[in-house]
């Protein structure tokens, strides 16, 4: 007892915890524009790609959703060197984080796909556009739109589970604060506040997507 | 050196495993109690009761488990507790589940109609026994299927506790890594059990919400 707290070491430390936010923001950014576009390709191959293919994407989300994402990570990191595929860090965790997040995304964006009726892209081939345009312009769209507060919510629990990627030496907010409290022997209070930061991180992340989901969906995203 | 043959490291890791399921299911339980209690400040008449429970939600759900992991192991020694990885693995697990469990419930019994309320009222029940005589048997019955998928993201989040020094599967394997220097077979090995422990569940999991569209 007579533990006392003590946030006398803050006011250095908020350079370095900014520099592990703007690491993991950074992260979260790279993955989510990675891994949505991942996920499109993956939806749609597993719709309307050929048997082996429907196939090989079905396996891949049921492996990466029934393992713990550190283990991924752990694999990719220190596996793939056995195999000859040498990544540093922060690529590591890139790939990791984004192809995590595909394997639910895949999911989510199938469904908003079959969510588009069948009339639109009827319509739209009627009209002249190539398959491609189509798709592009037409259903894409509109599924984004019905799926966008789920993929919102995918993103932010994404970032939070990008917590794990301290693990391998990715200098972001988690490693930071392991770095930090080595130092100042403050372990409670620094992952505390570093926790507040996280807390913030997603508050914050999750307002910009839906009020930039809004400007760009157009109105009725949530 | 010691030579570690595939069959040594197959029987350590699952020896390993069984602490992972143990935690799993200590965490569960521990986290469908806790839960419980959640989800009754979360629906209760109350506007500031029911305001400390969202609040209580969204703190679990808007933190990383590692950083909750971290403030149990740090924290509780300084409230003069003696804390081994187990316990702060075991508690921070729990209330990290009782946050989505009682979330998961309380979607449930939002989804029942009015009417049940006012059924079980016009028959004398008074608000504890409506809860456990009419509304929480309907309001499990229907987030069956979340459950059991929160069970299969909380098996595969155990995995963390290995960082705050728990020996389960992930720590174990990280040691026999250490030793063998054979990653790719060690981790693939290791994904492989989580997967045989949280595949059937997902099935099942899917298997209820198909059910329940049909109904």
């Amino acid at each position: 007892m007579g533990y006392s707290l003590d946030f006398g070491w803050l006011a250095g430390a908020a350079g370095v915890i900014a520099r592990g936010a703007a690491m993991t923001l950074l992260l979260i950014a790279v993955t989510t524009l990675a891994g949505t576009f991942l996920s499109i390709l993956g939806a749609v191959g597993k719709r309307n790609g050929p048997k082996p293919l429907q196939l090989a994407i079905g396996i891949y989300v049921e492996v990466m959703r029934n393992t713990p994402f550190l283990v991924q990570l752990f694999f990719i990191f220190f596996g793939l060197p056995t195999l000859g595929i040498r990544l540093d860090p922060i690529l590591a965790a890139m790939l990791a984080m984004t192809l995590n997040m595909a394997a639910y995304t895949i999911e989510i964006v199938g469904a908003g796909l079959d969510a588009v009726p069948r009339g639109q892209s009827e319509a739209a081939l009627a009209l002249g556009l190539r398959p491609r345009q189509v798709f592009v312009k037409i259903v894409l769209p509109q599924a984004l739109k019905v799926i966008y507060p789920a993929l919102t919510s995918q993103i932010v629990i994404m970032m939070l589970e990008s917590a794990v990627v301290s693990q391998i030496a990715v200098r972001e907010l988690t490693y930071e604060a392991d770095m930090l409290q080595a130092r100042t022997f403050r372990a409670f209070e620094t992952y505390f506040v570093v926790t507040i930061v996280y807390l913030g991180l997603s508050m914050g992340l999750r307002r910009l997507l839906v009020g930039g989901g809004r400007r760009v969906l157009g109105a009725g995203v949530s | 050196m010691i030579e570690f043959t595939f069959w040594d490291i197959v029987r350590n890791l699952l020896l390993a495993a069984r602490w992972t399921v143990l935690l799993s299911l200590a965490a569960f339980i521990g986290g469908a109690l806790v839960g419980l209690v959640v989800l009754f400040f979360r629906i209760a008449k109350n506007k500031w009761v029911k305001r400390i429970a969202s609040g209580y939600i969204a703190l679990f759900q808007g933190t990383p488990l590692l950083m909750q992991l971290f403030l149990m192991f740090f924290g509780l020694p300084m409230l003069g507790l003696r804390i081994e990885p187990w316990t702060a693995a075991a508690l921070g697990l729990t209330f990290f589940a009782s946050a989505y469990l009682a979330e998961i419930w309380r979607g449930g019994v939002d989804a029942l109609p009015r009417g049940q309320w006012d059924a079980g009222a016009s028959l004398g029940l008074h608000y504890l026994q409506e809860l456990r005589l009419i509304i929480l048997p309907q309001a499990f019955a229907i987030t069956r299927a979340p459950t059991v998928g929160f069970l299969v993201q909380l098996i595969k989040s155990t995995a963390l506790t290995s960082i705050i020094g728990f020996e389960e599967l992930v720590r174990t394997s990280n040691a026999i890594n250490n030793a063998t220097f054979e990653p790719f077979k060690v981790y693939g090995l290791v994904a492989l059990i989580f997967f045989v422990m949280c595949f059937p569940l997902t099935q099942y999991a899917r298997r209820l919400e198909q059910r329940a569209g049909a109904r």
